[in-house]
């Protein structure tokens, strides 16, 4: 058995030191980070170890010279954690370096409104007793020294993101926010400079950080599905069997093979990259690619797909792409056609944006003319104006959606399932039909029996043995199911009809019925499990007959019922023959029922279900699903999933069971709720504080109190969700 | 009132040093591990636990 090759994951520092980043399969609590951590802190040539509590993952700094990256492997696999190394994202990327910009900012802006409000509390408690203006006017003058570099530093991103969305014609939120900082900003300095009583640079500098915080929250829920979809790609731990020019072969991550290299594959062994066939001949289950079951043919110079099963002949293939992973023609045709789609979903912010730009825009116009008509000064009424800007600004509505966020994101980890996009628990609430894939989604992805009531315990060895002797696409998914690596070596294979062993009386039979005279027993299978195939076994007076068809997922029929409950219409649509789906529709009670299709089948039958206005819920898994994945309103995929699909989907569940299902549309719509009323609660907060601001009242401290009360309100909010939901979930 | 223009920048230049501390925080990594941190103060035998390093970010 060669031995992995781990070295690509390695990054080599100064000193012979070398470090490697693992995701970790396990890591549940304190105790286990101290397991790994001292452990791994007693071997001698390991320097440190530090978990990452959050994320899941290990970094490790060990001399170079005295460890191969193998044995840390081997290490954590003695303290008894499953690691898998990972090529960990550099410093340099983008999304790293914007959050840190924003956390930088985010850091400003606080320091620079504690210490305004330090100065503004002395103003107003000075303003109603009996300030020296000139100590008035220092202070004012020192705020606007603190505040206006602040504003200019903390306040680029929406400054930039309002140009932006000038310049391309358009409105966002961030537009009336640039406009009202930098009024207030410039009414400020003129009050300073004419020694009036009110600056609102303390108002200016809050709002700020208040939006900052939203912002940031938004960024991190970002980076956190960036980071969980890295420890996803680690955990399914995918490897080739790398050949070198000289004969000699390696088992190597898929992320260490590279185009043009050679790669072997063996029977029973899944394809692990995409490629064409150099040599060998054998046939294929391309289920996870198709949907199709049956097996096909390939031979030299054909291309196969990552997911594919090979199994009957060893081939070695020339890698294309691995990984990430090359594209029929036709899917990637599809997968342009069906991205345009989903980019027209338009955020629950923006569509409350593009209510309350006009509308706050207008009103603080009308404010600014008003106080004209009736005599005021333009200064004073521009000032008015400008703080009828500042008040109704949304410190709420930039908080109300990310902190929901952040914490339903937080809930749906918990149930070991990935929120890829920050937007989908918005499009998942909303989504009224699931359409679900049959073949490695509603099924598991591997053949298994499903009758084993007919298999006696006592006769699986001989069964497996007998089974794993043949190349036979049913023999080998039997001898799969049974476990059996050891084939029995006197069988004989009699092609068309099965395999047989030993003399007389003694003799072994596994094949088709007639050849094991087993019609008799086969009519009460063949009722019971229609669309299977069947496979009989006799050994001398014994007979009996295996159904062998893909199994139902956990929990498949439960998850059904509750997607019903909760409103939605279930459909399937495959790709596999429709006898084979019909059982399968049967089990689950689903009358709607496409079968054949090809995928771009599957994205006109759903772009025609959004034509009609329904938001379609797509889970797949397959290749051919991808489009269909892309082009859904919201898409989840299993874990077992070939990369363009999961690539494709919203949301990514582990594990066997389809249960995170109705558990991610369950939280995706509470969070949706807590939105809705966040933003509600935004509106009723505006109603009651514009007419203040309208009528001249708001003054600096009103400002300060009504923003700080509703961003309190709103984040709390969040968090008693939290709490509610975490009891719902122990539940 | 004098007093102010020497406690104000004092309180100023306090300010300022609690940001520089933030930043150097953030330099360090210690906000990648929010969870694992409040976990790790509990642990009694810091004199095995390897040194801290630079690494989490």
């Amino acid at each position: 058995m060669a031995a992995q090759d781990l070295s690509v994951f390695v990054r080599h520092r100064d000193g012979g030191i070398a470090s490697m980043e693992l995701a970790v399969d396990g890591i549940r609590c304190a105790g286990c980070m101290q397991a790994i951590e001292s452990g791994l802190g007693r071997e001698p040539a390991i320097l440190g170890a530090r978990v990452n509590l959050a994320l899941k993952r290990v970094s490790v700094e060990w001399r170079e010279a005295l460890l191969r990256p193998e044995a840390v492997v081997d290490k954590l696999g003695a303290l008894g954690f499953k690691a898998y190394p990972f090529v960990a994202e550099r410093q340099e990327d983008g999304a790293v370096a914007e959050e840190r910009s924003l956390m930088r900012r985010l850091g400003v802006a606080g320091f620079a409104s504690m210490n305004i409000m330090l100065l503004s509390v002395a103003v107003w408690a000075g303003n109603s007793g009996d300030i020296d203006p000139t100590t008035r006017d220092f202070f004012h003058w020192l705020s606007a020294l603190i505040a206006l570099p602040t504003a200019a530093y903390a306040g680029r991103p929406f400054f930039e993101s309002a140009l932006r969305a000038l310049r391309a014609g358009a409105v966002n939120m961030d537009v009336p926010i640039t406009i009202g900082v930098v009024l207030a900003l410039v009414m400020s300095v003129a009050e300073t400079w004419t020694h009036g009583r009110h600056a609102y640079f303390d108002g200016v500098v809050m709002l700020l950080f208040f939006l900052l915080i939203g912002r940031y929250l938004d960024q991190l829920m970002r980076r956190r599905t960036r980071d969980l979809a890295g420890n996803l790609a680690a955990l399914k731990a995918e490897t080739g069997t790398r050949l070198a020019d000289d004969g000699s072969w390696t088992i190597t991550p898929i992320a260490a093979i590279q185009p043009g290299d050679r790669v072997l594959v063996r029977p029973g062994e899944r394809v692990s990259v995409d490629g064409i066939i150099e040599t060998g001949r054998s046939e294929l289950d391309q289920s996870l690619v198709t949907g199709e079951t049956a097996p096909a043919a390939i031979g030299q110079g054909e291309r196969v797909h990552a997911g594919t099963l090979n199994l009957t002949g060893a081939l070695t293939i020339r890698v294309e792409a691995a990984g990430q992973g090359t594209l029929l023609d036709e899917i990637d045709r599809l997968m342009n056609q069906a991205v345009g789609s989903r980019s027209r979903y338009v955020h629950l912010s923006d569509r409350a944006a593009r209510l309350y730009a006009p509308v706050v825009h207008a009103l603080a116009a009308a404010t600014f003319l008003g106080w004209l008509a009736w005599g005021l000064a333009w200064p004073e009424a521009l000032l008015i104006a400008a703080t009828v800007l500042i008040i109704t600004c949304p410190c709420a509505l930039g908080l109300a959606i990310p902190a929901v966020q952040v914490v339903a994101a937080s809930a749906l980890f918990k149930r070991k399932i990935m929120l890829k996009e920050g937007d989908a628990l918005e499009r998942l609430a909303e989504a009224d039909i699931a359409v679900f894939d049959k073949t490695g989604t509603l099924t598991l992805p591997e053949p298994d029996i499903l009758n084993p009531e007919a298999l006696p315990a006592e006769r699986r060895a001989e069964i497996g043995a007998l089974a794993a002797a043949s190349t036979h696409p049913l023999a080998q998914a039997l001898a799969r199911a049974l476990g059996a690596t050891a084939p029995r070596t006197d069988v004989r294979e009699e092609r068309g009809h099965g395999l047989s062993a030993g003399e007389g009386g003694d003799e072994q039979r596994l094949g088709s019925l007639a050849f094991c005279d087993a019609e008799a027993e086969a009519a009460s299978v063949k009722a019971q499990h229609p669309g299977a195939s069947l496979i009989a076994y006799r050994h001398g007076a014994y007979r009996t007959v295996l159904a062998l068809g893909q199994s139902l997922r956990l929990d498949a029929r439960a998850t059904i019922d509750a997607l019903r409950a909760a409103g939605l219409e279930i459909a399937i649509l495959s790709g596999d023959r429709a006898e084979a789906v019909a059982p399968i529709a049967a089990a689950l009670g689903i009358a709607h029922v496409q079968a054949g299709l090809l995928p771009a089948d599957k994205l006109n039958l759903l772009d025609s279900m959004a034509a009609n206005g329904r938001k379609v819920l797509m889970v797949g898994d397959g290749l051919n699903d991808a489009p269909a994945l892309a082009g859904a309103h919201v898409s989840l995929s299993p874990v077992s999933a070939t990369h363009l699909a999961q690539a494709a989907a919203d949301i990514v569940f582990l594990g066997d069971s389809l249960a995170p299902v109705s558990a991610a549309l369950g939280i995706s719509r509470k969070a949706r709720g807590l939105m809705l009323q966040n933003l509600w609660f935004a509106v009723l907060y505006n109603a009651v504080a514009v007419p203040i601001a309208i009528a001249g009242l708001a003054t600096p401290l009103v400002a300060a109190v009504a923003m700080s009360g509703s961003s309190l309100v709103v984040t709390l909010n969040a968090l008693r969700a939290r709490s509610a939901r975490s009891s719902e979930a122990e539940a | 009132m004098n007093i102010i223009v020497i406690l104000f920048p004092l309180a100023l230049g306090l300010g300022l040093l609690g940001l520089g501390a933030f930043f150097w925080c953030m330099r360090s990594g210690q906000f990648a591990d929010l969870e694992g941190a409040a976990w790790r103060v509990l642990q009694d035998d810091d004199a095995a636990a390897p040194p801290a390093e630079k690494q989490a970010r």
